[in-house]
């Protein structure tokens, strides 16, 4: 069994606790981060090689290090907790059972970046995680821990998957609709508020104390050369023990499958997998060797993202799965650029006439020329996000399609 | 687009003053303050006046509108723009079936159809004694329990038809 940092706290029942987080080491890494200067806590993330763990995969500390050097303004930290990618749920388990984790992450971050002031913006609809992350934050101001030169607001949003894209996020917490915003300027220029601001995922920031306190050297050593660490991977679908497992990022997706959660349930047989949510690629069951870093499955033709695995045995319709989110990407496109908005609503039409056996016999190649030509149109990454389902779905299963279109 | 935010409700508004109390509105205050432009504060806001109102009418958009010193447009475009605002009165309880991927592998479209009979209603719509709303909503992020359905504050999970009914009978 690997070695467990981001779970480590999980099994105990007072987890989300200061006093149990204190009693089982928890802000040693801060203290030690405070003697620290920031270029060194940058340096120490660079050197960890801790890659976003929200969906982007970007590298956390080069990130960081594009704080202007000569910005006398405020910086903000603003943490990503609007999880909500189809098949993830990891974020809802730190916030819930380890709340203290990310307020020490975010302590060394704001130390590194210089940021006075944090948001975390919490999806609407996570209460629970709402209240036990809020709590964890009442604990840490009475303890002197937050208050001290860095304050930290809690922000609920109010139901927009949007707002998981980072600039969407932006614009909702100013009091906006959630339309995500042209770059450049990326947000660590001109972000929140119109001040530099870093926005980082809250598995990505939980990372953060488990580095200072035992090493970079030593968070690389548990991934691949180019990501550090191990993640935390949510896997659904059709296994036989759904959960969140926390593995190297140099798992295969096989090991996650069979070993990790049980195998394949239902059939028992493996059909197809979408290995990082729902905006990832799918692949086939031939397609499972492969390691689950960022560049391992961007090697494969598809993506990480949130690590969100579904896996769907061979009774399971590839078309009713593309029609189902297909519905998901016409419901939270967010209407601002037009190739989105139009094709996501459209290709919805598509694929459940096709589903409900009134498709057309030019439909699936009408669906793969606009999605084809729709990617980088766009502001965001949204639409390139439902552009993987669109074509893999269609180009690694099309005979499925094909039999449910009537002939002419 | 956001556009399934609103439930559609049978019966009529009943006309309400909308104003917070003294209390309340020194919590806009203090939510305010914590914004480098106040306007941060607005989506808490919008929850604290759904809250408080029920729903979010049009008359609640412009007293909110009034409080930020923003137009009674950027409040409606914000209130439309979001899933849980509610713009039509809802019913005491809102009952939310999670039919995205995961949900509809482990039964959604079978648990959705249950919950539809039970109550007499379709997605989107409260029952005639104002007790339920009901949706069909995107993912919940509670996967590894599917399939799943959130109820007011609290996530149901690993449901079937039976587990269903005894939650259902359990909203007054």
């Amino acid at each position: 069994m690997a070695e467990t940092v981001l779970m480590r706290n999980f099994e105990r029942a007072d987890s989300h606790t200061l006093a149990s987080y204190r009693a089982h080491g928890g802000y040693a890494a801060w203290d030690k981060a405070r003697q620290m200067e920031p270029a060194a806590l940058v340096d120490a993330v660079k050197a960890s090689n801790l890659r976003g763990l929200g969906g982007a995969g970007f590298p956390t500390g080069t990130k960081w290090s594009f704080i202007p050097k000569n910005h006398t303004g405020p910086v903000y930290l603003v943490v990503n907790a609007d999880e909500g990618e189809p098949g993830t749920f990891k974020d809802r388990y730190l916030l819930e059972r380890d709340p203290h984790a990310l307020v020490e992450g975010m302590l060394i971050a704001a130390r590194a970046i210089r940021s006075a002031l944090a948001f975390v913006y919490i999806r609407g609809e996570y209460v629970e995680p709402w209240r036990r992350f809020s709590s964890a934050v009442r604990e840490a101001y009475d303890a002197g821990l937050l208050g001290q030169g860095f304050d930290v607001v809690v922000h609920r949003g109010a139901g927009a998957y949007i707002c998981g894209e980072e600039t969407g996020l932006i614009s909702s917490l100013e009091g906006k609709k959630g339309w995500p915003k042209v770059k450049p300027p990326f947000p660590a220029i001109k972000g929140a508020f119109d001040q530099p601001t870093i926005v980082n995922n809250v598995e990505t920031l939980c990372c953060v104390p488990p580095i200072i306190e035992r090493g970079a050297a030593w968070f690389a050593g548990l991934g691949t050369k180019t990501q550090g660490g191990t993640r935390m991977y949510s896997v659904s679908g059709r296994v036989a023990r759904p959960g969140v497992y926390e593995a190297p990022v140099s798992v295969t997706l096989r090991q996650l499958i069979y070993e990790h959660a049980g195998g394949v349930s239902a059939t028992g047989r493996l059909k197809a997998v979408v290995p990082g949510g729902g905006s990832a690629a799918v692949l086939t069951a031939d397609e499972i060797d492969v390691t689950m870093d960022v560049d391992g499955l961007k090697n494969a033709g598809t993506m990480i993202g949130s690590a969100g695995v579904i896996v769907m045995d061979d009774s399971v319709s590839i078309p009713e799965a593309l029609m189902v989110l297909a519905r998901f990407y016409a419901h939270e496109s967010c209407g601002q650029c037009t190739p989105c908005r139009e094709s996501t609503g459209w290709i919805y039409k598509m694929v459940h006439r096709i589903v409900e056996g009134h498709g057309h016999k030019e439909d699936l190649d009408t669906i793969l020329d606009v999605a084809k030509r729709g990617g980088g149109t766009t502001i965001c990454a949204f639409y390139d996000g439902a552009i993987g389902p669109y074509i893999s779905y269609i180009e690694k299963f099309r005979s499925e399609f094909e039999a449910l279109i009537p002939r002419a | 687009m956001s556009t399934r935010s609103g439930a559609t409700a049978s019966h009529s508004t009943p006309p309400t003053v909308v104003e917070f109390s003294q209390a309340q509105l020194n919590e806009v205050r203090r939510l305010q303050a914590l914004y480098p432009d106040p306007r941060g504060a607005l989506l808490p806001v919008l929850h604290m006046a759904q809250d408080t109102f029920g729903h979010i009418s049009l008359p609640t958009e412009e007293y909110v509108a009034g409080l930020f010193d923003l137009s009674p447009a950027h409040v409606h475009e914000v209130v439309t723009f979001y899933t849980l605002y509610f713009r039509a009165p809802k019913g005491r309880h809102v009952v939310a079936v999670c039919h995205n991927l995961s949900c509809y592998l482990a039964g959604a479209p079978e648990i959705l159809a249950h919950v539809k009979r039970r109550l007499g209603v379709e997605a989107g719509e409260t029952t005639t004694d104002g007790r339920v709303t009901l949706q069909s909503v995107e993912c919940l992020c509670a996967c590894e329990a599917a399939p799943m359905m959130q109820v007011d504050d609290r996530y149901e999970l690993n449901l079937t038809p039976e587990k269903v009914d005894r939650i259902l009978e359990g909203l007054r």
